[in-house]
Parts: structure tokens; C-alpha cells; sequence
């Protein structure tokens, strides 16, 4: 199946600023897993390579009221967050000038200034949370709304139920964003679901629901700015998007539960090279433009890796510290 | 004998049992075509099917409640938690279904349930794949809860839990799956292949639930530790030039007291270990337990290590985790204390 069928209907910055996002990522997740290779960044690493779409098309639509909850394959959601690329690659590394001072690492990044509240390695363990934090922003009469990704293996948690039936109950403003990339660590969506239609489950209890191409970032975009809209006026959705993680679950994965030749199916569905074929097709961008934005992001992430290699560890008087509140 | 690391004899304890008894069953997330994310339930599924060894979607919960119907109902689920920090949305079913079951049917129901679990830091997990949380199934009234600490005990062991007519909370302390840890991460790692421990009979056979183990005779200390910190007792006493009789506890409830009680009263001084943190902890509970019937064998104060008590940290593990340094300094103080 071809990605995207018809034209990119943005106006060039728009355009251009969904492929540097979708780049940024990529190029970030590449950096992580070489820093993981030489040692630098250890334990558990779960690489968002593929479903970079889904993060460049749904969280750019957020503001800076709103807020966002994720999951342990966050760093594309904290990068177009906003969260320094820096801040988050130290944090990475254990550095004391990560966004968590060095103590979440990979999996539990957490950043206030963007309201981004994790980072969250327990499956479904988010879901909760977004719902009382949109019910919050509900009760404050302030504005802002929450998106919370989360994979489609969450939707067996019992969290997910409670959490959807919470949101429509409540009618609070939360996007629920299922990533669907078909499989649950090793375990493929229809070995876990026996309704494997993932908006009938929201649906059943009440939120508006939408599904789009997760390969597609054009279409991610304009399912979750309709979406958006609808949350904005006071109505909890769900926005399930398709995608497909090319790389391993985590580092020590050795992928036995899918066929080489549906990876290479889904690569060639890629997020990056077919949206990017699309602006040039469509002359809204060119070879050497390309070219020239890939140096940029890889000159960031590049500052990043020598921030994170250069910056300090905590020391370890501060073991204690932030357990509770300070004395 | 077949030398095996702990998770070819765990694997070896399921895959007897899956053929001695039609009625266990193995359950959890990954743990059938995937063949479980450390590798402990590989090749069960395709050895005795989809109907013995089920994959679950991500729902502790259900895992758990699903497992207590299951045993109540005539089979004997071994159920995987895969994490140990992923058991939180079970704990519900653990303490107020599993644990109770027997108690208010008076006996006319019992769930022979195992809970697998594999737990413990060392590995740079964070807080999310790294927790030690005995004490909290310890707490709990109808449910034994045990750690072995290597692959002859694991593969005895988890037989003698699937054979238990009571519910079994079977922690894996991760950090030893592939061989012994002396809490040096910059040593290299040592297989089980070279300690006897290794040794693994291929066959049928238990380790009795309820019974400590002295891993090491000495009579100047005792050093009570379960799970990986056995291995850093025994290097820190190495260390220290301490002749320590370490006990290693196997099953933290119902707890071994007699063989605590002779080695404390022999040896008249007490450290206790654990990776878990240190309020609450279970080492509050040995040490009261020791002292209300050594106490006048005592010649210092009971000692405890634990970890700090602090969400487990990522930057901070080994400054949080009780290695060699902690564990020895403890150690020297017990012995000069008067």
C-alpha cells in the first residue's frame, strides 16, 4: 500500500517542519543506539525508529498549555516536545544534566517546562494519569489539553478501561493516541486481542474515535488536528494511527516473532524517505535543501552526544535527594 | 552432571513438571511463541502446546486472577509476572484472592499457583526493572514467598513450589541468571559453568520450601542474605577476613528459624543483607525475629544492609545497590563492636 495518495496539502513550512521533526528523531535514535553500542548509555533502550510520524504529526499541534504523557519509547515525543536534545541525551548517559538529573534514564524522562510528565516503563501506567491531569486543567477552567501515547499492547491493561471510561465519563479534554505497531513486545496484536478493531474497544465506552495512517505523516496530521479540535471543545478521543517500529523492541530482542520479509514491507512504507519523496515530486523541496537539513540535525545531535559525554553524575550525597519533599 | 545456568534449570523444572503432570500449566506475557524475554520458557510451546503454555496479552491483573480460577479449577498454573515491578496490577488478586482462597473456604478451595517473577537490580534498569519486593508478599498471610539464588536451588525449587497445594511467589533474583554476582560490575562475569551450583541434575528432583541453607560454615558472624547479595556476602567476607557462616535464606516466608537460630546462637553476632530498601524491608523482620530468641547469645547489636531508601535509581545504582564496600564495612563494625 502506497503511503499518502494525494498531495501534500501544507504550505512549505508546515511541510518542511514535519520532515525536520521526523529527521530530528530519527537521527537522535541512531545517535542512541551507536552511544549504546560504545557503552555510554546502558540497561534498557527502546529506539522509536519507524513510527516517527506519529510524534511529528500529532504533538507539534500541541501548545504550550497543553500537556503530554508517553510511554519507555518516548524520545521522539520529549524531542518535538521540545525538551532539549541535550537535556535528553544526558539524561540518557545518567548525567546530572539530563532532564531527570540522571536518575530515570531512557525510559522516564519527565520535563515541567513542557509539560511533558513521562516517560513511563509500567504498560498503561500513563493512562490514569492523563485522565486526572485533564480533569484538572478541566476543573481549573484553564486552558490545555493532554495527549497521551501509548502502545496498542496497553489497551489489554485494565488501566486503559478504566482510563477510557473515566475520560468519557468525565468528559475530560484527553487525546488517547494508540501507536498500533502490531505487536506487543513479541506478542502480535491478534494473538492478544480477540477484537483486534482497536476504536471498537474506546468506542464501547464512549470516546469519539479516528484512525489514520501512522506511515503517513500528512494523514497523521489531519486526523489528529480534527481530533484536537474536537478534544479542544470538551469531547475525550481516540486516535488510533498504524505504525510499525523497525528495530528490535529493546536491545536485547532477537525479533523471532516476525518474518524479515514484513520488516522490509513496512521499511518500505517508511515515514521519512516516502514523505520526503512526496515534497520532492511535489517540488516543495529539493536534494541539496535535504541535504542541508540533515547536516543541521545531525550538527544538534552530534552537540548533544559531546554535551552528554562532557557533562557531570550527580554526586552521590544527592542519593536521597527529591524521595520527598525537601526538609 | 549438566552444568546449566538458572534459566536452562528453570526451564528444565517447567518442562518436567509440563510432562509429569497434565494439569500445570504455563502462562504470561511473551512467555509461548516468543519464549519469554530472558529465554525461561523457550521451546515449552512448541514442546506441549498452545493449550499447555499460554501467551497472555499485557494484563497482570488478569494473568493473576485468570491463574487463581485456573488453580481453584483442578490445574496447576505456573503464571510469569515478567518483571517483578510489573506485579503491582496483581497484587490485588495476590492478597485479597490468592492469598485468602484457602482461609475462607475453610479449606474446601485451594489455588496451587506459582508466581514467577524475576526481580532484583544491578542490571541498569531504573526504577522500573530493577525492584526487590519480597517484603510485601512476606506481609501477606496465606502465600510463601521464596528466592533462590541459583540454578540447583531454582530448578529443586520451583518443583517443590508447582507440587505446593499453597500459592508460591517465586522471585528470580535477574542479576545471577547467568552466573554468580559478586557486587563488582567491573569484574568480569563468571559463569555458572564454574561454581558448583552449576550443577544441575538433569532430571526430577526438589528443594524443599522452608528451609534455609548454609552456603558457607563459619562460626565468628553470621551473614543472613537470600538471592544475589549471598554471592556479595560471601566476597565481602572473603575480603574482610571474616570466617562469616552465611545463611542463605532460599525461602523468605515461611521462614527457617531453626536454622537461624542455631547458627546465631553459635556465632553470637548477625548482619543481615538484602537489596531491597531498608524500611520495612524484610530485614526488619529477621532482626526481630533473631533477637526475641538469641538475644542473650548476642554480642552486638543486629546489623543490617539494605538498599537505600529511594526509588531504585539509574545514575546511582551502585551507590544504591549493597556491593562489597558497604557490605564489608558492615561487617568489620559488627566485629569490633564489643
Amino acid at each position: 500500500m502506497p503511503v499518502g495518495r494525494y498531495p501534500v496539502p501544507f504550505d512549505r513550512d508546515v511541510a518542511v517542519e514535519l520532515l525536520r521533526q521526523m529527521l530530528r528523531i530519527r537521527r537522535f535514535e541512531e545517535a542512541c543506539a551507536e552511544q549504546y553500542g560504545l557503552g555510554n548509555i546502558r540497561g534498557f533502550l527502546h529506539l522509536y525508529i519507524g513510527q516517527e510520524a506519529v510524534a511529528a504529526g500529532v504533538v507539534p499541534l500541541l501548545g504550550p498549555e497543553d500537556s503530554l504523557v508517553a510511554t519507555y519509547r518516548e524520545h521522539g515525543h520529549a524531542l518535538v516536545r521540545g525538551v532539549a536534545a541535550r537535556s535528553l541525551m544526558a539524561e540518557m548517559f545518567g548525567r546530572a544534566t539530563g532532564c531527570c538529573r540522571g536518575r530515570g534514564g531512557s525510559m522516564h524522562l519527565f520535563d515541567a517546562a513542557t509539560r511533558f510528565y513521562g516517560g513511563n516503563a509500567i504498560v498503561g501506567g500513563g493512562l490514569p494519569l492523563a485522565v486526572g491531569l485533564a480533569l484538572a486543567a478541566k476543573r481549573s477552567g484553564r486552558a490545555g489539553i493532554v495527549a497521551c501515547f501509548f502502545g496498542e499492547g496497553a489497551m489489554a491493561e485494565g488501566a486503559f478501561h478504566e482510563s477510557a471510561n473515566l475520560a468519557a465519563l468525565w468528559r475530560v479534554p484527553a487525546l488517547f493516541v494508540c501507536e498500533n505497531n502490531r505487536y506487543a513486545m513479541g506478542t502480535a496484536l491478534e494473538r492478544s486481542q480477540a477484537r483486534t478493531d482497536l476504536c471498537g474497544h474506546a468506542a464501547a465506552y464512549g470516546l469519539s474515535t479516528r484512525s489514520a495512517d501512522g506511515m503517513d505523516v500528512v494523514a497523521v496530521r489531519e486526523t489528529a488536528e480534527a481530533a484536537v479540535t474536537e478534544v479542544r471543545a470538551g469531547t475525550p478521543c481516540f486516535l488510533e494511527l498504524q505504525t510499525y517500529r523497525f528495530r528490535a523492541h529493546s536491545m536485547f530482542d532477537p525479533e523471532l516473532y516476525r518474518e524479515r520479509a514484513e520488516v522490509e514491507a513496512w521499511r518500505a512504507r517508511g515515514p521519512l524517505h516516502t514523505y520526503t519523496d512526496r515534497l520532492k515530486a511535489q517540488g516543495l523541496y529539493g536534494e541539496a535543501e535535504f541535504l542541508a537539513l540533515d547536516a543541521e540535525v545531525a550538527a544538534e545531535v552530534r552537540a548533544a552526544v559531546a554535551y552528554a559525554a562532557s557533562a557531570p553524575t550527580e554526586p552521590a550525597t544527592e542519593l536521597l535527594r527529591d524521595v520527598t519533599v525537601a526538609a | 552432571m549438566p552444568k546449566m545456568n538458572m534459566i536452562q534449570a528453570l526451564n528444565s523444572a517447567m518442562d518436567i513438571m509440563l510432562g509429569r503432570d497434565p494439569s500445570v500449566v504455563v502462562m504470561g506475557e511473551d512467555v509461548g511463541y516468543f519464549g519469554g524475554v530472558f529465554r525461561t520458557t523457550d521451546g515449552l510451546q512448541r514442546k506441549y502446546g498452545e493449550q499447555r503454555v499460554l501467551d497472555t496479552p499485557i494484563s497482570e491483573q488478569g494473568i493473576v486472577a485468570a491463574a487463581i480460577g485456573m488453580g481453584v479449577n483442578g490445574l496447576r498454573p505456573v503464571a510469569e509476572i515478567q518483571f517483578a515491578d510489573y506485579i503491582y496490577p496483581g497484587y490485588d488478586q495476590i492478597v485479597s484472592e490468592l492469598a485468602r482462597i484457602r482461609y475462607r473456604s475453610a479449606s474446601e478451595f485451594h489455588a496451587p499457583v506459582t508466581i514467577r517473577t524475576p526481580c532484583g537490580g544491578g542490571i541498569r534498569g531504573g526504577q522500573t526493572h530493577s525492584q526487590s519486593p519480597e517484603a510485601i508478599f512476606a506481609h501477606v498471610s496465606g502465600v510463601k514467598t521464596v528466592m533462590p539464588s541459583n540454578p540447583y536451588d531454582a530448578k529443586g525449587m520451583l518443583i517443590a513450589a508447582i507440587e505446593d497445594d499453597d500459592p508460591v511467589i517465586f522471585f528470580e533474583p535477574k542479576r545471577v541468571y547467568n552466573g554468580p554476582f559478586d557486587g563488582n560490575p567491573d569484574q568480569p562475569a563468571v559463569p555458572w559453568s564454574a561454581h558448583p551450583k552449576g550443577e544441575v541434575p538433569e532430571g526430577y528432583y526438589t528443594v524443599p520450601l522452608g528451609k534455609a541453607e548454609i552456603v558457607r560454615p563459619g562460626s565468628a558472624c553470621t551473614i543472613v542474605a537470600y538471592g544475589t547479595m549471598v554471592y556479595v556476602a560471601e566476597a565481602a567476607a572473603r575480603a574482610q577476613g571474616v570466617d562469616a557462616e552465611i545463611v542463605d535464606l532460599r525461602t523468605i516466608a515461611p521462614l527457617d528459624v531453626d536454622t537461624l537460630f542455631t547458627s546465631v546462637k553459635k556465632t553470637g553476632r548477625c548482619l543481615i543483607v538484602h537489596e531491597a530498601t531498608r524500611f520495612g524491608g524484610f530485614g526488619g523482620e529477621l532482626s526481630a525475629t533473631i533477637q526475641e530468641e538469641c538475644f542473650w547469645n548476642l554480642e552486638a547489636p543486629i546489623a543490617r544492609v539494605a538498599g537505600w531508601d529511594t526509588p531504585y535509581p539509574h545514575a546511582f545504582e551502585w551507590e544504591y545497590f549493597p556491593g562489597q564496600r558497604r557490605v564489608g564495612a558492615a561487617l568489620k563494625a559488627l566485629m569490633e563492636a564489643a
